[in-house]
Parts: C-alpha cells; structure tokens; sequence
C-alpha cells in the first residue's frame, strides 16, 4: 500500500502571497528566503501567480538523467531526494525536466527539489490555513494527470491569463 | 548593526554615472528606521541648508527609494518613495505595495538614494551586491503595461545569459514611471505590479526629471535575520491568523466604500466635493464583485490580508481594461468625483491612470477641479478641445491623455490642482481657488470632514504631508485613544510596512524581536515619530524655491471644506472655523510648535535637531 502524497495545485486560486516560499525557506533553510524555497510563486505578469513546485512525474526524467545517482525516489512519500554530496551541480535534472522546476541553490549550487516535508508539507499548511486552497494534499494515485503541472510557468500563465483576463490575456504574455 | 536590515544603501549619482555603497550608524537607524524617517533624515544632512533653492525637479533633488527593517518580514511588503516633492516642496514619504523592496533586500540592499540626471532614459538593474545603470531610450513613452513586458522579457533575459545553469531565473520586481513622469507632470505618480502607486508627493516627475524611467530588483540572497528568530516566527504566525480571521477586509478590499463612505458617512468627493453625498447602489462592492472581479483575493509578498481584488472588463467599449478593485479612494477621484457611477467608467478610469503614471488620486483631483471650471464657464471647450461633461469617461480619457502630453490646458493642469489654479486664475482673471481642494499643494485624499463622521476637522489642515489621507493630523491623547494619527503613520511609513496589516498589541513586540530595539508606541510618539513628523514640518515651512507656505494662512482647510454640504443626511453641516482654530492650537501644542505653529527652539533641542533650528530662526521673525 502506497503512502504517496500528491500537492494538487489550483493556480487561478494563489492570491500571490508566498507564504508557502516562506514557510518553505523557514523548514529548510531557517530563513526567510524565497529563492531557496522548494515552491517559488513565478508571476509573469501581475496577476499571473504561479506556484511552480515538483510534480512527482510517474517516471521521474530527473532522477533518470542524474549521472552521479544523486536523485532518489522517496519510498514513503515519492519525493525525489537530491544527495548533496553526490551532487555535482551539472542541471542534467533542469534540462530533463518537463517544467523546468529544479534549480540550483543559491549558496550550495546543488539541485533543490521539493521532498514533501516527509509527507506534511508545510506549503500546504500555510495555504490551507488561509483558506486559499491553491495548494491541497491529496493521498490518492492522481495517475498521469500529475505531469500536467510539470509545466513551465509561462505555459501555466498563457492559460491563467486568458481564463482570467479574456481576450485581453493573449496581449500580456 | 541591528537586525531586520541587510546594512548597504547604494548612492547613485546619475549625472556622474557612480555608484557608492553607503551605510549609516546604528544610532541613525534607531532614530529614522527607514522609509520616510531616514529619507526625512537624509534629505536634511545633504540638502537641508540649501533646501529653499532647490528645484524638486532638477538633478539636486535626491530620489529616495527605500524599505525599513520590517519589510517582508512583517506582513504586508511595500517600499516607500520619498524626496523633495514637486508639489508641496516638502516631503512625503508614498508608499506601494510591492515585492521590489523583498527583491532589493535579497539582493544586498535597503535602499536607494538617486541624484543627479542621466544623459538620457535610463534603468537601475540591481542584483546580488551590484547595481548597474542600463538604457532605457527603447522604454520612454511606454505605458505601464508595455514597461513591465519589456523589463521583464528583457532583464530575465540579462540574468539568464549571466548565469544560464542555474535553471529558471523568476522575474524581477520593478519600480517604473510612465509618460506622465517622463512629461514632469507634478503629480505623477511611481508604479509597480500595473496597478500600484505610490502616488502623494508626484515622485514619478521626479523619477522623469532625472531619466529614470525604472529600477529595477532580483537578488537571490536570504532576507535579513530577525534578533529573536524564532520569536519572530511564533509573532509571524500569530500575525497571519489574525488577518485571516477578518474577513470583511479580506472579502471586500476597500471596495464597499465607493457606496458606504458617499451613502452612510457622507464624505466621498462627488463632482470635484460640490457634494459628499450620493445614493448610487452601483458603487457598491457587490456590483464589482459579481461583474469584473477576476481575481477575488490578491496579495503581496508575505500577506494573508488580500485586501486587493483584480478587475478586468471583458466585454463592451472598455474591453482589456485591468485594475486593482478599484479601491475605495480611486471609486472616489476616478468615480464619483468626476461625476462617474458605472463600475465599467470606473474601472477605466483607473485603468487609464495607471498605465499612463498619473496618480489616481492626486491627478484625478486635478480632473475634477478642471471639470468644475468647465461647469462653471471659466474654461471652455476651446481650452480643452472638447466638452467636459461630468460623468463622461471618454472626455475623461481624454483629459488624462491631454494633461499626460502637456497639450493645450493639459500643460497647466499637470502642474497639479494649486499651481494650475494660480495659473487659471492669472489666465482668465477669475479667482478659481475655491475649486482646488488641496492642502499645501498635495490634493486631498477622499474622506471629507464636513459630515464629521469620517475624517475630522484638522486632518488634512496641519498634515506635514499636505492632503495624504493615510497621514491625518490628529491628536496623540487618551480621548483620541485608537486614532490612527500621523505618528503612527509615521511608524508604518518608516519601518515600511502596510497600515492594513499592523496589528497594535502586536507590532511593538515584532519590531522588538526582528532590530532588538525595545520601543512601544507611547516612547515612538514622543521620540522618534516627533522627530520625523518635527523634520518634514521644518522641510515644509522651509519649502521653496516657487512656493512657500505661510502657517498662518496655509494651515488651513481647503475653501470648499466650509461650504456647507448642499444635500443628504447631513445637509447643512461645514467645517467650523472656530474648531479648526481650537484643534489647531491644541495640536501645536502637543507636537512642540509654538502659537504660529513653528517648531519651538526648546523641542527641537529635545530632539537632538539643533542644525534644525538653526535654519528655522528666520521664519520665526
């Protein structure tokens, strides 16, 4: 029996507030710091808020295309953990995933992907909290839909924008 | 260094082309925090004796652009615009909501000081520890929205060519002008994030006067550290549940007070404040809700408050048209002031305003008063090209684009409602000053006195920034107890943090547990929030190099105020001169000016502003 937990995303609902980038950089790094988080809320435009986190893909490209087998599956929650001593800064898992979520930290230079919090993430926690609901966790086997929002930003935002702004929104990305 | 800061300042001198890393004592800090306070500070060590020959618009002036050792810690993340303004030749600290102040803190830095001018348009690119000076010839005569796609496209493209393995670099934040301060129109405002201003004191000329048309921020770095981290973190959390729970603000924004503040209380500017009163349910938050609100809660960095709400016109004439709510004060100077009660008009007007840079409040009151002199015959279509009817949006449209471009009277009503009033009245050989609703040349904000259930008596009349609304002019007493006051504002200005999410019994211990700096509001009130207030008093007095105001005669409501209101609940009623001149005693008093509302030579030494009273002798003879 699977313990998998899955963050269902609902963007048209984030008001932009990156709590989650702070409650995130406060579990992992004891800082505030929203360019250490393992969610960052991209906004291509305003408006446009984009909670941009792992998707836990069925076949997992980035741990596939670790030379150095610094990615692994988390058993319990299908997190990808990043090894930082194997790790060897050289964004194969970038370049391999879908929706370009991995990035390298910005004083180790190692991959940062999000782990899940060892299933409560604290994102989550913070989000629900305020009612948003942007970000939800869900224990059911959300299949292949997952890789639907392992999707750029830009892609995410091209669709917010004309959901939100009709016609207008083909003009502002 | 006290914690809260990252300790760097950059000094950009833009006529030279150099850029210095500057820092201040922790005495000066401790004194002016940031925002407001330390630009109020700064302005007066670099400019204060020559204060009365500078030119707010030339390359003297000092563009201050700074955050204060709360910002994006505390909830609700803004940065506060200062400098000498163009329009009271004091200052005013205008404040934003935005992340460009988290942006400028991860990057290094609290803040920027901006002399000089550029040779031509020009941006600021500030990331970790480096600031460049980039051009911006391509960006001039952009409006907002153009200005944010540009920027953003093109910075991203800058930093992803600087570091390409890194993975996806986010966009930046920016702070930006449009044509209405590249055109020094006086009340132009600075934007962010489309629909944001810091809009009192018209700082966006001041941003033109110098070629700048943006800075822009990304840093990658941590925010600065708290003293007492995790107490920091408990009051964080604490702070949060409690704007959660309130759910009116959250629900509505301030977009409930386009019918409430007219309707109930009877102090909404309605045709340039020939009224105050109106009974138009489509100025009622519902309306907007239902009908243009595409994004019910919106927020900035580190806020759980969402007291902003994205509108958008989908269908009809003003198709496209994107702004914030539109808030209460610009329902008011966008809506009924200029005579507008369909949400749509509203929306656009808004819309209008802000991606051209003017200030929805200040420029908008400008509007107003032209479309009054037009009622009455002063100016007429000729001065125009066109009828001024109140209620019609597209003359309104116009109007905006007509002052933007500084054509035909557009050229002297961007020089902001007093001084076109000088001029009109030179012009046309009628006194049109009766019409101008400002104090000490800032138009005031949208809470009228004369039901006296709103704002009160002395307000706008005595406030170091002139007709700000968020700054009012009341006393600091046990009766007043609960009164947001110009001390307090002068709190939130300079730790810069968002007034709608300071939390009273809370705020004291924050401060304390992110600097270490024990102050509660009682020792703020006496010392550093005098200080600042007593600084941007003897800034103002001091004013120049056209204008100067005299207490006696410029303490003073505007005209309209004691006309008595001509119709609703509270027909009849007028500001009362008697009281105006009681309070204003009363309230010298209690701030250490003397009778003529002079700083006393005795409080200021208190203070520690000795240079200060030095300067202020002469208008005391």
């Amino acid at each position: 029996m699977s313990s998998h937990v899955w963050i269902v995303r609902d963007y048209i609902r984030c008001t932009g507030c990156r709590r989650c980038e702070i409650a995130c950089s406060l579990h992992h790094e004891n800082k505030i710091w929203p360019e250490a988080s393992r969610i960052r809320v991209f906004m291509p435009f305003p408006g446009l808020e984009v909670p941009h986190l792992c998707a836990q893909c069925e076949d997992y490209p980035c741990v596939e295309s670790c030379p150095v087998n610094a990615l692994s599956v988390d058993d319990h929650t299908g997190a990808v953990n990043v090894d930082e001593i194997k790790c060897t800064s050289c964004g194969n898992c970038i370049r391999a995933c879908p929706g370009k979520v991995p990035y390298l930290h910005p004083r180790t230079n190692k991959a940062v992907i999000c782990d899940l919090c060892e299933g409560e993430p604290e994102c989550v926690k913070v989000c629900t909290e305020a009612g948003y609901n942007a970000l939800r966790l869900v224990d059911e086997d959300v299949g292949v839909q997952k890789k639907l929002h392992a999707l750029e930003p830009n892609v995410v935002a091209k669709d917010l924008a004309i959901n939100l702004f009709g016609e207008k929104g083909e003009e502002v990305i | 260094m006290p914690r809260g800061y990252t300790g760097k300042f950059l000094n950009v001198d833009l006529t030279r082309e150099r850029i210095e890393e500057i820092t201040f004592p922790e005495e000066t800090l401790y004194q002016y925090f940031g925002g407001r306070g330390l630009a109020a500070k700064v302005l007066w060590d670099r400019l204060g004796k020559s204060w009365s020959e500078v030119d707010p618009l030339s390359p003297e002036n000092i563009l201050t652009v700074l955050s204060g050792p709360l910002t994006g810690i505390h909830p609700g993340s803004r940065i506060c615009i200062s400098g000498k303004s163009p329009l009271s030749n004091g200052t005013v600290g205008a404040t934003a909501s935005t992340e460009f102040p988290m942006e400028l803190k991860c990057a290094g830095y609290d803040g920027v000081f901006v002399t000089g001018k550029a040779r031509s348009p020009v941006y600021l690119l500030i990331t970790d520890n480096r600031c460049e000076i980039i051009d911006a010839s391509h960006l001039w005569g952009k409006l907002g929205e153009e200005t944010i796609k540009s920027l953003n496209a093109e910075v991203r493209r800058i930093l992803t060519s600087r570091k390409p393995g890194i993975g996806l670099w986010k966009e930046p934040s920016m702070i930006y002008i449009g044509p209405a301060g590249e055109n020094l129109v006086r009340n132009a405002a600075v934007l962010t994030k489309l629909v944001h201003a810091a809009g009192y004191g018209g700082y966006g000329a001041v941003m033109g006067s110098k070629n700048l048309k943006a800075i822009v921020a990304k840093g990658r770095g941590p925010l600065p550290n708290a003293v007492a981290t995790k107490t920091a973190e408990i009051l964080l959390h604490e702070y949060h549940k409690r704007l959660i729970s309130k759910d009116r603000m959250r629900r509505w924004g301030t977009g409930y007070g386009g019918y409430a503040v007219g309707a109930e209380t009877s102090s909404e500017p309605v045709r340039n404040w020939q009224e105050e009163w109106h009974d138009e349910k489509s100025m009622a938050g519902p309306r907007y809700s239902a009908r243009f609100w595409v994004k019910p809660y919106w927020a900035d960095f580190n806020c759980t408050r969402s007291c902003m709400k994205i509108s958008c016109i989908k269908s009809g004439r003003w198709k496209g048209d994107i702004t914030d709510m539109p808030d209460y004060e610009l329902e008011a100077y966008c809506g009924t002031n200029l005579g507008i009660f369909r949400p749509e008009d509203n929306i656009h007007i808004s819309a209008i305003a802000d991606n051209l840079g003017i200030s929805g409040i200040n420029t908008a009151n400008t509007m107003g008063f032209a479309a009054e002199l037009y009622q009455r015959g002063i100016l007429t279509k000729d001065d125009f090209g066109f009828e001024l009817k109140w209620g019609d949006a597209e003359a309104f449209t116009r109007l905006a684009r007509l002052i933007v471009n500084r054509k035909k009277i557009g050229d002297t009503l961007a020089e902001g409602t007093y001084r076109a009033a000088l001029k009109i009245g030179k012009m046309k050989g009628v006194d049109v000053m009766p019409y101008a609703v400002h104090v000490k040349g800032i138009e005031i904000g949208a809470h009228g006195i004369r039901s006296d259930k709103d704002f009160h008596d002395i307000y706008y009349a005595v406030n170091v920034q002139g007709g700000d609304h968020t700054s009012p002019a009341a006393e600091t007493s046990p009766e007043n107890a609960g009164v947001w006051t110009e001390l307090n504002a002068a709190f939130a200005d300079s730790a810069v943090i968002c007034l709608f999410t300071l939390i009273e019994d809370l705020v004291w211990d924050f401060t304390h547990a992110v600097t270490g700096w024990n102050i509660n509001e009682e020792k703020w009130c006496r010392e550093q929030g005098r200080r600042i207030i007593m600084l941007q008093r003897a800034l103002l007095l001091l004013g120049g190099p056209d204008l100067f105001w005299n207490p006696n005669k410029d303490d003073e409501n505007p005209q309209r105020f004691y006309e008595p209101l001509p119709t609703g609940p509270h027909k009849g009623k007028t500001a009362e001169r008697a009281i105006v001149e009681e309070k204003k005693k009363q309230y010298y008093n209690s701030m250490g000016w003397d009778e003529r509302g002079i700083p006393t030579e005795k409080e200021l030494q208190r203070l520690g502003l000795e240079s200060v009273n030095e300067e202020i002798k002469k208008l005391r003879k």
